[in-house]
């Protein structure tokens, strides 16, 4: 339960830093979405560049992020087997040429498309793991609520988003202290119990957690009726900042990044960059 | 008095602690299944219950950002599952009329369609929405996302199944029926 990112937020005072959470929203679902659907390998590459580079700028220690980056790695690579093991040929299949570098057992033989697109794959898992973490650990909760509000989305679901970032931290100490006093029944969840054992644990455990938390629903939202939330059109947000002139440049940019990604599809007849042809 | 505007705050503040707790059993609390990406996720039990209370708005956006903020601290948002799990969260949120928990219209019977209609939409969601997202958006090879999506089909059937059924029998348990109290004479 220690590596908490969600709520690693601190000021940190730079470019990245003092853009608005508008900006950062927007650029987060942009990019993720335009590189999720580009296969082109050049516009990947340097998505993935630029997102190190920013990153660099953003001021996030190694440490700080060294866990994530661990796990993202280590499940990367299996994923990318378990993509070998089951389409050992699908990087054939779509680049529609066969170069063998090692003729292996049957299908499982390695070919400079399957490298290739799994390469590929590759680059797509992590070019938005700075991406997320810069979003994650320079913005403000609060503020990123009325970035919410601020892209059109209705002040109820904004205001809903900055409950949950609000109360994460609060249910992840409900909950250990909870599996706290199970332990000291003698009730063990980790891994040394026996696994029948720790599912009957988990139940009593979760069982008190969704409970207190059902009965906070209703106290807080009595608090909030009392104080008259969403009986008019629009709120104002404490949190809320102006756009400034970085801001406006920063969107210009990923502007420009996402028109290069479409254009991109156009020059290669389709999502894929073909290198073989 | 003013007109009510979209959804209720009662629903708005069960979208926002919905949201945390499931983000908390999906991140800290998962049991690996072997399959990569793939879990047995707690949180799913949880889902099926705030679903039939708070409806679909609410199970949609609980599911839907509680698996975004989730991706996000691994730093992959995987946009295709995060959208069948706002899909599931919302199929979850169609039972409040038929199940009326709340007014303790909970029965056996009920439970056991329940279970039926749950299972149809793991199948639905996890082992046809999610994988064919992979292959058009991600295009990765059918046989590996339908395997990831065929285990998540069991794990989440499994898991409402069992923590679902449990929670809903639960909550049932604390609501009295609506005019069960009778004027004394």
């Amino acid at each position: 339960m220690n590596n908490n990112v969600l709520i690693g937020y601190k000021q940190r005072d730079n470019f990245v830093d003092r853009l608005t959470g508008t900006t950062k929203l927007i650029g987060l679902i942009a990019l993720s979405v335009i590189g999720m659907t580009s296969f082109d390998t050049r516009f990947l590459l340097v998505l993935t560049v630029c997102s190190l580079a920013l990153f660099r700028v953003s001021g996030i220690k190694f440490h700080e992020v060294s866990f994530i980056l661990g796990f993202i790695t280590v499940f990367s690579v299996l994923n990318l087997i378990a993509v070998y093991i089951f389409g050992p040929k699908y990087g054939v299949h779509l680049y529609g040429s066969e170069h063998v570098i090692w003729q292996g057992i049957g299908p499982y033989n390695l070919t400079w498309e399957q490298l290739f697109y799994e390469f590929n794959l590759f680059l797509k898992y992590i070019f938005t793991v700075p991406l997320a973490l810069i979003f994650l650990m320079t913005t403000n909760p609060s503020e990123f609520s009325s970035s919410l509000n601020r892209i059109g989305i209705s002040y109820r679901i904004s205001y809903a988003v900055s409950l949950a970032l609000r109360y994460i931290p609060d249910v992840q100490n409900d909950y250990r202290q909870i599996s706290r006093a199970q332990q000291a029944r003698g009730n063990e969840i980790s891994k040394k119990g026996k696994l029948t054992h720790r599912v009957k644990v988990a139940g009593q455990i979760l069982l008190p957690l969704i409970f207190t938390s059902l009965d906070r629903i209703e106290t807080i939202s009595q608090a909030m009726e009392l104080r008259r939330f969403g009986k008019l059109k629009k709120r104002t947000w404490y949190a809320a900042r102006p756009m400034k002139r970085n801001d406006f440049l920063a969107l210009i940019v990923i502007a420009l990044v996402v028109l290069v990604g479409i254009y991109l599809f156009k020059v290669n007849g389709g999502r894929f960059y073909n290198p073989f042809k | 008095m003013h007109k009510k505007q979209g959804i209720s705050v009662r629903t708005v503040v069960a979208i926002g602690i919905g949201t945390a707790i499931f983000f908390v059993l999906m991140r800290y609390i998962p049991i690996p299944t072997g399959v990569p990406d793939t879990n047995i996720n707690l949180a799913y039990g949880f889902l099926a219950l705030m679903g039939s209370i708070f409806g679909p708005v609410a199970g949609g956006l609980i599911a839907f950002l509680g698996h975004m903020f989730n991706d996000l601290t691994w730093g992959e948002p995987w946009w295709t599952w995060i959208v069948a799990d706002g899909i599931y969260g919302i199929l979850f949120g169609l039972t409040k009329k038929y199940l009326n928990i709340e007014n303790g219209g909970l029965t056996k019977h009920k439970l056991v369609i329940f279970n039926v209609y749950q299972i149809i939409i793991s199948v639905l969601v996890w082992g046809i929405i999610a994988p064919t997202g992979d292959v058009l958006v991600y295009s990765e090879p059918a046989s590996k996302v339908y395997l990831q999506g065929i285990t998540s089909v069991i794990c989440n059937a499994l898991s409402v199944g069992i923590l679902g059924t449990i929670l809903l029998v639960a909550y049932a348990r604390t609501r009295s029926k609506k005019g069960s109290l009778k004027k004394e004479s």
